[in-house]
């Protein structure tokens, strides 16, 4: 909880109003999604693919390092696609309104060793739900940091910024283990229920299957080019995995993101839940190219406000959301990457240590809502 | 080690090459009709018949099996980029030597599909298609006499039958509003002035609608012929109550476009508890259909019953299936098929 509530001056009429602006934004492009569209994420998919394909063809020689530098230059934009503009999507449901069976949230499955259906629980559902809910939305730190004032410090956080590196470069595997909530199941008693068992052997398979891929028959193919190709494969993943790592971080990390308390949540109204997302989240400010290759979570608030609208129309949503923003006289958090991969990162920092000063105690929002 | 036994080694390892996608997913890229793939077409052409019919020529994957004349196929077609299945019958002879085949589609108001392809389908666009189906075709041994009775867009099988096969004597009532309204027109009167058909067109807009009592008089003999009817469900009721009346009923056969549907318990409101939607339901729409168009996250698949990838539970209520009618009642445990069951009261959907 940030010291001033940045809502504070609005009443609970002005919240609902809000709401219902968001609201007809939403139905503005429901309504108007079409041929256009589908030819967007059908492009592409087929673009990715393609892409894929050529490079994984070019490291078969990548004995010779031009050959290397191509194809893992390929290779890593085409994971990054794949997880980003392409998963991260189409998981989200945003374009099961195609009715095409092979490009939709219940039969996608992703270059990642987090299984779709695993992480469509924890990111749709639990994430997206409660967003940046202390102590609800374990994606605030993904339980190993501390990202907020308010939560307690502990002599643990003080190697945080460390363990937010690792992470970073293993991050598939971090949010495999996240969604499996590995820290609370390896508890004995845990450990033993069938439902997890199930849901670990999955991941395993899937682990299983993607080093088998990358780390044994693409290098094996390659014959002399084995060791080489090995190492892009393993650069491909780490490049993909910082990539997507500092996209997400700049989502809810920055400076002037607001957490919220569990409690403040209960018996929240859509205009709530709508401003809680806009407080929750931020964006990247930057070319079309950078917006792409981020899946559009450049457009963080938007997806927030909206996560099931096909990301190609965040653009053109962010537009009307910013100007509700000022409106409504609320900070719209946004900047260039490194800007906000840099201010995200300062307070993985930060908040290593103990907080300075002994905080004061500020009311909470609803009950600023119910004073207002 | 046998060659079958080595491709499908070969096979295992593309497969853990594309995880997490297929080998196909790759190969659908450059070669979407190839024998093995999802069976697909793509549109050649498309021909106007009428002011609001046409005739689309498909060039069918490998792995078309081939129609007999007088069946149908469902194609999936996109449409403002959401994708609609429809059937339509095939209007090409069975033996058309560069392996297309046909439909003719008539526009009916609103029809979304209909439309689309009369008007907008373009050259060059891959459909989706089923394999050919229906059992609304000619015999084995060739009947001497054969009537066909159609009406409207009820023409377009009975074509398929015309075009495929000769008989020896065939008559023809075809029933349209008016005169440029009758699809196939000329070839029908081509096939006419051939002395290969005798036709009888009622035109519905001056003659008033086909009164079947008439057929006596059209064609007196019509109750010694093998008749193959489609048109409008009236049209068929009526036929199948007068060829009953006069004991000749396994002379008939019928094909109706869109099956009817039964009246009690129809329709409904649908709740779907895991997202906390309530909607009204008619009692011929998909559950399926339903759901996605209140925004509900619907799995599917094939959307016509066969694969099994939309089954959800059914918490309360009942659910009747398009296809056989048949109800089934909410119990623990009891899955439906969302693309095949539609509203039979009030239910809910565990979506
Ligand atoms: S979608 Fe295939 S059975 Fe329902």
């Amino acid at each position: 909880m940030t010291a001033i509530d940045p809502t504070a001056h609005l009443t609970a009429e002005q919240i609902e109003e809000l709401g219902r602006e968001l609201d007809a934004i939403r139905d503005e492009v429901i309504a108007s999604r079409g041929e256009k569209d589908a030819a967007y994420i059908r492009k592409v998919i087929s673009a990715q693919r393609k892409l894929e394909l050529v490079s994984r063809g070019v490291l078969l020689f990548s004995i010779f390092p031009p050959a290397w530098l191509l194809g893992t230059a390929g290779l890593s934009v085409a994971k990054i696609m794949d997880n980003m503009e392409i998963g991260h999507n189409v998981l989200h449901g945003q374009w099961d309104w195609m009715r095409d069976p092979k490009i939709h949230s219940t039969t996608w499955e992703w270059d990642h060793v987090s299984p779709s259906e695993q992480w469509k629980h924890s990111h749709n559902e639990l994430h997206h739900t409660y967003t940046n809910v202390i102590g609800k939305d374990n994606d605030l730190g993904y339980g190993i940091m501390r990202v907020d004032e308010d939560q307690k410090w502990q002599p643990l956080h003080l190697g945080q910024p460390l363990w937010n590196f690792i992470n970073a470069c293993f991050f598939e595997y971090g949010i495999a283990a996240y969604d499996l909530e590995l820290g609370k199941n390896l508890h004995k008693r845990r450990r033993k229920n069938p439902e997890f068992r199930a849901r670990a052997k999955a991941v395993g398979r899937k682990i299983r299957k993607q080093v088998l891929k990358d780390y044994v028959i693409h290098p094996l193919l390659s014959g002399p080019s084995f060791l080489t190709t090995l190492a892009a494969t393993f650069t491909a993943n780490l490049v993909r995995n910082i990539w997507s790592h500092s996209v997400i971080m700049c989502g809810h990390f920055p400076e002037g993101v607001q957490v919220f308390e569990r409690r403040s949540i209960k018996g929240e109204t859509r205009g709530q839940w709508y401003l809680r997302q806009m407080m929750g989240s931020a964006n990247i400010s930057g070319s079309r190219a950078l917006h792409f290759m981020t899946g559009n979570l450049s457009h963080q608030i938007e997806h927030h406000l909206f996560p099931d609208l096909p990301s190609n129309r965040y653009a053109e949503v962010a537009v009307k959301v910013r100007a509700l923003f000022e409106k409504y006289e609320l900070e719209y958090v946004t900047g260039p990457l490194p800007k906000q991969v840099f201010s995200a990162w300062r307070k993985v920092f930060r908040l290593s240590l103990p907080n300075k000063k002994p905080k004061v105690k500020t009311p909470d929002r609803e009950q600023e809502l119910v004073a207002a | 080690m046998t060659s079958t036994a080595l491709r499908s080694r070969a096979w295992k390892l593309l497969e853990m090459v594309t995880t997490p996608l297929l080998p196909s997913d790759y190969l659908d890229l450059v070669s979407p009709l190839r024998a093995g793939a999802d069976l697909r077409g793509r549109i050649e052409a498309v021909h106007p018949e009428t002011g609001d019919a046409a005739t689309i020529v498909i060039r069918p994957g490998r792995g078309w099996r081939g129609h007999t004349a007088g069946q149908y196929v469902r194609i999936g077609v996109d449409v403002d980029g959401v994708r609609l299945w429809r059937a339509y019958s095939l209007t090409s002879p069975t033996n058309r030597q560069d392996g297309r085949v046909t439909i003719t589609v008539k526009a009916i108001p609103d029809g979304k599909v209909s439309n689309h392809l009369v008007r907008r389908a373009k050259p060059g666009t891959l459909i989706q298609l089923d394999q050919p189906n229906g059992d609304f075709v000619l015999p084995q041994a060739k009947p001497a006499k054969v009537l066909y009775l159609t009406a409207g867009s009820g023409i377009t099988p009975v074509m398929g039958m015309l075009r495929d096969i000769e008989f020896d004597d065939v008559v023809m009532v075809h029933c349209a509003p008016q005169p440029q309204d009758v699809i196939f027109r000329n070839e029908l009167h081509d096939l006419v002035a051939d002395k290969k058909l005798r036709l009888t067109e009622v035109h519905t807009d001056t003659d008033g609608m086909l009164d079947i009592a008439r057929l006596n008089e059209l064609v007196p003999d019509w109750a010694e012929r093998e008749t193959w009817a489609c048109g409008p469900a009236g049209l068929l009721d009526a036929a199948e109550e007068h060829w009953t009346e006069h004991g000749v009923q396994e002379r008939l056969h019928t094909e109706r476009f869109r099956p009817s549907i039964a009246v009690a318990g129809d329709g409904g409101e649908v709740t779907f508890s895991a997202t906390g939607k309530t909607v009204d339901a008619d009692g011929a729409t998909p559950l399926l259909d339903i759901g996605e168009e209140a925004g509900v996250l619907m799995p599917s698949g094939c959307r016509m019953g066969i694969c099994f990838g939309c089954v959800t539970p059914l918490k309360a209520g009942a659910v009747r299936d398009l296809r056989t009618g048949e109800i089934t009642e909410a119990e623990p445990g009891v899955l439906i098929q969302t693309c095949v069951s539609a509203a039979a009261g009030p239910c809910d959907i565990e979506r």
